[in-house]
């Protein structure tokens, strides 16, 4: 009988999804409510969470609850702590959200939202959520080991060093493409400017603070630092408003270049307490904090979706990235669908300290799918904004110019209405000169935000500072991730070099960390300033070489899930990994090989590469450049990326032929031969708690 | 009843703040310390907090993009 109403509940709840989707699909032509995306959102994600993933946990992965755990065979306090599995959820969350799930869908907002979110709903009940639970299994069973280890182990040697070298160009792309976010939103922009310095000398208190006054007080010095961050978010309009200070945080895109790269040199070097972890305590808190806020600005208000299900650029011709939506959108949304980075997070801290395998569902699947929320409410967000002012914000200056006149012109003539008052009034609602190719996602979030938190606290006069709080809070996360990033960078780079100049591998000498720091922000910067001084906007170039990198990453991860599968031998079920392997496959090479070989001088590095080269011979200089000299640097530039977009098909190729040796070894074999940790069983103190 | 759950929430909640900041529960550490190893030192909080900081941003990769 209970099983009757449970299953009539399933049903009723099925049957809501179904009808939200129905309002979706039916009311096209005019705007419906946000409120029956996230419905039809949290639908999907729960059915997927209570069938599918029930499934992979029982009949494919058999989650072993009576199983040893990493954290209690090498409980220690410290790194392996038997963890309360909601505790962990949220670390593990904290952990994988990040500036991309936010940036991606609104880039991908241009072909309509209906494209974004069929695949943010679908990827991530197939794909990405599926591969954070299985690499989080399999390290679990592995002492909690590294994804470089486990392909190591269960690949081979070659493919681990191959995945490990990818992993050092995945880092340099994303810390340059999260540069230039922060350049694009902050370029011009004194007040935002000023909020965003106004961080640095705010963690420097905090780090002193909580190391000689206070030490360890992490609550309190985070919230005495919130409270400098909304003063200095208060004073920016005052900095902004006084013509002598105004001029002093008005910098060009790159002047703020420099900035940032001289500002990731000294803040990786700088002692850990000082800047950095402060910095992070405010950037984690106050993600989650917005992320909350978000949510439940989007579910109480409902904002109404301005833009349409679906914009004539599905083919291909869109201002704000180019390339048709297969392959391009997928790579474009990477993160909040399936993000290579979290097999590196699924197999680094959290596999420590998982109290029960059978947590790896919950924290594994269920993180994924809160980080999918994000994305949905990214899409959201960019959505709300009337069209014209999405388009007039998210194209390049070479395709709109630059004033609200040119802009509002162009952007008519593609059927999309807007006039030069409304782009004029958008920039004095949010406080800003201009919004006028404000590339980069962030400024666009900050004014969807800025919508939607200001119909919540303050109406239209606090738009302005909900728009800069926004741009601060995007800002903060990623100046953290630019500077772990750099940190991080340089060890694997040392440990890289390491194997050739032995003198590089010591992490104390000053001289060896100097070096290595100095080559990876040079690796980043570089990849920055090309971007910024791109007339495209930089995007356009490098989220698809960010995006094609993390979905190749995705790739190797599922390919080992795979071939542990097979080594598992559950040859029956290796489909639940195989099939989102392959379309990752799919896209990342087509895309890889758009990028490279496409006619369209857009698309492809080599042809635009060959557009310089005529121009040179006929004697004529193209923007960006001003002399042959500069023409020479873009051709070298679009080499150098040919060449990056070329190595990553390489990576991605050798490990699918490494993968498919591997399972047909395993094939071949009568019994299972994965390289687990023996089978213990857990203490009987953490069977019962269990 | 009620207020002992909210409480616990709360206390999760806590521990769940600190750890995404690369900071486990002091108490766990304290315990399994006590129990596991009796006599051998244990690190003050202090000293706790500063071994957790190095050890959170000493070359892995611990956030996404």
């Amino acid at each position: 009988m209970s099983s009757l109403i449970i299953k009539l509940g399933w049903a009723a709840f099925a049957m809501t999804g179904a009808a939200a989707f129905a309002v979706i699909a039916l009311q096209r032509g005019e705007s419906i409510g946000a409120i029956w995306i996230v419905i039809a959102t949290i639908c999907v994600y729960t059915i997927a969470y209570r069938f599918y993933s029930r499934f992979i946990a029982r009949r494919v992965l058999r989650l072993d609850p009576t199983r040893m755990t990493p954290a209690y065979k090498f409980n220690d306090g410290l790194d392996y702590v038997p963890t309360n599995k909601y505790v962990l959820f949220g670390h593990h969350f904290a952990a994988i959200a990040g500036a991309g799930p936010l940036v991606g869908p609104i880039l991908a907002a241009q072909m309509g939202y209906m494209p974004g979110m069929l695949w943010l709903l679908a990827g991530v009940v197939f794909a990405g959520a599926v591969q954070d639970f299985t690499v989080l299994f399999i390290s679990t069973r592995r002492n909690g080991r590294s994804l470089g280890d486990l392909i190591k182990s269960e690949l081979g040697q070659i493919p681990g060093m191959i995945a490990l070298f990818g992993t050092f160009f995945i880092m340099l792309i994303l810390l340059a493409v999260l540069a230039l976010i922060v350049v694009k939103a902050l370029a011009e922009s004194p007040w935002g400017t000023f909020t965003v310095a106004a961080t640095i000398p705010t963690a420097l208190f905090m780090g002193v603070y909580a190391r000689y006054f206070r030490p360890g007080a992490i609550g309190e010095v985070s919230l005495i630092g919130f409270a400098l961050l909304m003063l200095s978010i208060v004073g920016g309009q005052y900095v902004q408003e006084i013509p002598e200070l105004a001029t002093l945080f008005t910098l060009t895109g790159e002047q703020l270049t420099w900035l940032l790269i001289g500002y990731g040199f000294i803040a990786s070097v700088l002692p850990i307490w000082l800047l950095l972890a402060p910095r992070d305590y405010l950037s984690t808190f106050l993600k989650i904090g917005t992320i909350v806020g978000l949510a439940i600005g989007v579910i109480f208000i409902s904002p109404e979706l301005k833009m349409p299900a679906f914009t004539q650029f599905v083919d291909g011709s869109g201002p704000v990235w180019s390339g048709s939506l297969f392959p391009f959108l997928f790579i474009t949304i990477a993160c909040g669908a399936v993000s290579g980075f979290h097999s590196l997070i699924s197999s680094g801290t959290t596999p420590k300290m998982i109290r029960n395998e059978t947590d790896a569902r919950f924290i594994g699947y269920g993180a994924m799918l809160m980080e999918s929320f994000v994305a949905i409410m990214a899409l959201v967000a960019a959505s709300t904004l009337e069209p014209g002012v999405y388009f007039a914000m998210n194209s390049p200056a070479a395709i709109i110019g630059t004033t609200a006149e040119s802009a509002a012109e162009t952007i008519s003539k593609w059927g999309f209405y807007l006039t030069p008052e409304m782009v004029t009034q958008t920039a004095k609602d949010v406080g800003e000169h201009t919004i006028i190719s404000r590339t980069g996602g962030a400024p666009t979030l900050a004014v969807g935000m800025a919508h939607i938190l200001s119909e919540f606290a303050g109406g239209r006069t606090m738009m302005a500072f909900w728009y800069h709080f926004a741009i601060l809070f995007e800002a903060l996360f990623i100046l953290t991730a630019v500077d772990a990033g750099t940190r991080a960078g340089r060890f694997m780079l040392q440990d890289l070099l390491g194997s050739f100049i032995p003198s590089m591998k010591r992490t104390d000498s000053l001289g060896a960390s100097l070096i290595a720091t100095g080559l990876c922000v040079a690796g980043w910067g570089y990849f920055l300033y090309q971007g910024v001084v791109d007339p495209l906007g930089g995007i356009n170039t490098l989220w698809p070489l960010f995006g094609i990198s993390n979905q190749m990453l995705a790739g190797v991860a599922l390919i080992l899930c795979s071939a542990v599968l097979f080594k598992m031998k559950r040859d029956r079920f290796a489909w639940i990994t195989i099939v989102p392997a392959s379309w990752v496959i799919v896209c990342t090479l087509t895309a890889a090989w758009q990028k490279i070989f496409d006619a369209n001088p857009r698309i492809g590095f080599l042809a635009h590469a060959d557009k310089y080269k005529g121009a040179i011979a006929e004697g004529q200089v193209l923007p960006p450049a001003k002399s042959i000299e500069q023409m020479q640097q873009v051709i070298f530039n679009d080499y150098v990326n040919a060449s990056l977009a070329g190595l990553f098909m390489l990576v991605l190729i050798s490990m699918l032929a490494f993968g498919i040796r591997t399972v047909i070894c395993a094939r071949a074999l009568g019994k299972p031969s994965a390289r687990e940790a023996p089978f213990e069983l857990l203490p009987a103190e953490a069977l019962s708690k269990s | 009843m009620m207020i002992n759950r909210i409480t616990q929430a709360m206390r999760y909640m806590g521990q769940s703040m600190r750890l995404m900041v690369g900071v486990p529960a002091y108490d766990a550490y304290v315990a399994h310390m006590k129990h596991t190893h009796p006599g051998e030192p244990i690190m003050s909080y202090e000293t706790f907090f500063r071994e957790r900081q190095e050890a959170r941003y000493g070359g892995k990769v611990n956030r996404c993009c």
